[in-house]
């Protein structure tokens, strides 16, 4: 018999998703699977925010999600175009090659 | 019960979805494992009962961003670079950091387990006129400025995002 579901369950599973998403932005190399792991990143504050949305019995939680998603969308769309611009220019879409302004 | 099984049966697809995203070698099976993660955690919405951005995030993730990675993926040329390394040299540092991380943030759960203890199976009251309107009634009368703003944001994006892509303006 398994245990009910209670808000603490979706915070363990935001905490998890989160850090699997810090994880792939502090290990990988492409640029593209960086920007996809702050996708995980970002839907982990989602799924925290509806869930105590839902604990309290409010409808911000879910308005805050709507403003997350729509940073979520800005961001994907300038960073893609950035990264048009990088592989245009220097031929790589590895971040530790991009080390112009590195000492 | 039932809402326990479905509960973990979103929460793995979500979980080995992420998983699968940050190690997977090609970018273009990296990009599918993040679309199954994200339907995990639609599932998660739906049983929020957050209806509303469940449909959000099918249409709006899985439908729009997602096809954008795929396009960039198709104009970047990667069959070279998941020829090459995958992980900074520096990845056992990153590593620790993250498991510090967790570590602090397991620590903070355990002392803090009793304020952490919510009420069990909270049931949201059902709202007139449905998830969708209610939710239309809370942004567009208290969050209206903010809404404008995100708005504004969006154009700013879309300017930026052909500025950055275009060779010549």
């Amino acid at each position: 018999m398994l245990a009910p579901i209670t808000t603490a369950h979706y915070l363990v599973l935001s905490a998890i998703l989160l850090l699997v998403g810090v994880i792939g932005i502090l290990t990988r190399r492409n640029v593209i699977v960086l920007m996809m792991s702050i996708e995980i990143i970002l839907n982990a504050v989602n799924v925290n925010l509806i869930a105590f949305g839902r604990n309290l019995d409010q409808l911000e939680g879910q308005v805050f999600a709507i403003f997350v998603i729509c940073v979520a969308v800005a961001e994907a769309a300038v960073g893609l175009g950035i990264l048009i611009a990088l592989f245009r220019n220097r031929e790589t879409v590895h971040v530790d090659e991009i080390d112009l302004l590195k000492w | 019960m039932t809402e326990a099984v479905f509960f973990y049966c979103f929460a793995a697809l979500a979980v080995a979805g992420a998983v699968l995203t940050v190690t997977m070698r090609n970018a273009v099976h990296c990009a599918i494992s993040l679309i199954a993660s994200l339907g995990g955690v639609a599932g998660l919405y739906l049983m929020l009962s957050a209806e509303f951005l469940f449909a959000v995030q099918i249409v709006l993730y899985i439908g729009g961003i997602m096809v954008l990675f795929l396009f960039v993926i198709m104009l970047v040329n990667l069959e070279a670079a998941a020829r090459e390394r995958q992980f900074h040299r520096a990845w056992p540092g990153a590593v620790a950091c993250a498991g510090g991380t967790a570590a602090l943030i397991a620590w903070f759960w355990l002392r803090g387990a009793d304020t952490l203890r919510l009420p069990p199976g909270v049931q949201p009251t059902p709202r007139e006129g449905g998830n969708v309107e209610s939710l239309a009634m809370v942004l567009f009368r208290e969050y209206l400025v903010p809404f404008e703003l995100a708005s504004l944001l969006l154009l700013v994006a879309i300017v930026g995002g052909v500025m950055m892509a275009k060779k010549r303006i």
